[in-house]
């Protein structure tokens, strides 16, 4: 379980050049650091139900991502807050 | 041919009949489900933002409890996403999308619109949402930070903004009445007349 | 080719704002995807990871609910729920 302020980094990993798949990590913030701002609840991961195959229960969390760190071309300090499932994030 | 490709009306009219021939969706069962889609508009979630705030029982319950919120105004929840309410404050503006597909808080403000939907609004959001709220009519000052909620997993989220000045006595009817659509998702701001 | 945050091709594209009210085609689409939803012969996530398949030029030229019937027939066809015989002959009916 992630607490709350935990810096993570999202996975810089592409399932989809392996086959056919079915991802909700927006490819922007793959291998981007975001912080951990709350847990959401506990849910099936939609990757393994989107085929029909037993869902493991997964924690889903809240996590917060700079703007300007995501894009070549802007800054500011706006932010994305994002649902990321645990299996997605990484210690940073 | 692949017959993915054939015409979407004519994917329609043989679908629906082979779902009534196989009972698996009758044409009485379609059109109770539009009748029940029908019902939620945003209406309902004006009613729950008039109410937090006037109530700062039900806004701290709103905040904390989206679902809940919706269940106390006679919305049903069961078997439905949770919902999940973001805090518009003078410091603070969200906007939320969904970059993946869609997903809406259907439950409170019906079906999605066009613009939400859309590539364009599914893109800039998350990249140049200033910019693109000010097509929407909606200037974001400098010194309010802006928080973009990439709805991408099993919540549904929708904007609680904050209430318009020159307000002061109104009854929750009248408060209602200035929350539009695009007020609880962050594209625009309520403003008394 | 669904995943549009930040996708360059569109960051300078107006949002078209307008209404673009619902029609029967789509109310009809959206029906029965929360009928078959609730009776979990297609969740959610199957109707999306239909959608998601779509080639990228039929993606972006199909409006959202021809996404969704196009969405909707692969994976009936896919689970069996109906042949593809059934579907043409249905179609050729109509």
């Amino acid at each position: 379980m992630l607490a709350s302020g935990t810096t993570v980094r999202v996975k810089l990993d592409w399932p989809e050049t392996r086959g056919p798949c079915h991802i909700r990590t927006p490819h922007y913030l793959r291998g981007h650091e975001g912080v951990v701002v709350r847990h959401l609840g506990d849910f099936p991961n939609p990757e393994a139900l989107a085929f029909r195959r037993p869902a493991e229960i997964l924690p889903l969390y809240h996590v917060r991502f700079p703007m300007g760190a995501l894009w070549p071309d802007r800054h500011g300090d706006n932010t994305i807050l994002v649902e990321l499932y645990e299996t997605w994030l990484e210690a940073a | 041919m692949n017959i993915l490709e054939a015409p979407s009306e004519k994917l329609l009219a043989g679908i629906r009949k082979l779902l009534a021939e196989k009972n698996i969706a009758t044409e009485e069962e379609i059109a109770e489900r539009i009748r029940i889609t029908d019902e939620a508009s945003p209406a309902r979630g004006a009613a729950m933002v008039a109410r937090a705030w006037t109530d700062p029982e039900y806004k701290a319950l709103m905040l904390r409890d989206g679902t809940m919120a919706a269940e106390a105004m006679g919305v049903p929840m069961r078997g439905l996403p949770p919902l999940g309410v973001l805090e518009n404050t003078a410091e603070l503006h969200n906007l939320v999308v969904c970059t993946l597909c869609s997903c809406y808080p259907r439950a409170v403000l019906g079906y999605p619109p066009f613009w939400f939907k859309s590539a364009a609004y599914r893109a800039r959001a998350v990249r140049d949402p200033r910019a693109m709220l000010v097509e929407f009519g909606t200037t974001i000052p400098d010194d309010v930070k802006l928080e973009v909620v990439d709805s991408t997993a099993d919540y549904r989220w929708m904007v609680l903004p904050r209430r318009p000045a020159g307000t002061e006595g109104w009854s929750v009817e009248q408060l209602a009445a200035l929350v539009h659509e695009g007020d609880m998702i962050g594209v625009t701001i309520p403003h008394a007349p | 080719m669904h995943d549009l945050g930040g996708v360059s091709k569109f960051m300078c594209e107006a949002v078209d704002a307008e209404p673009h009210a619902l029609n029967d085609f789509d109310r009809a689409v959206d029906a029965i995807r929360g009928i078959l939803g609730g009776k979990k012969v297609m969740g959610v996530d199957e109707l999306r990871r239909n959608i998601e398949a779509i080639p990228e030029a039929d993606y972006l030229r199909l409006s959202y609910y021809q996404r969704w019937i196009r969405a909707i027939t692969a994976h009936l066809l896919r689970q069996g729920v109906i042949t593809e015989a059934e579907l043409i002959a249905a179609m050729e009916a109509e």
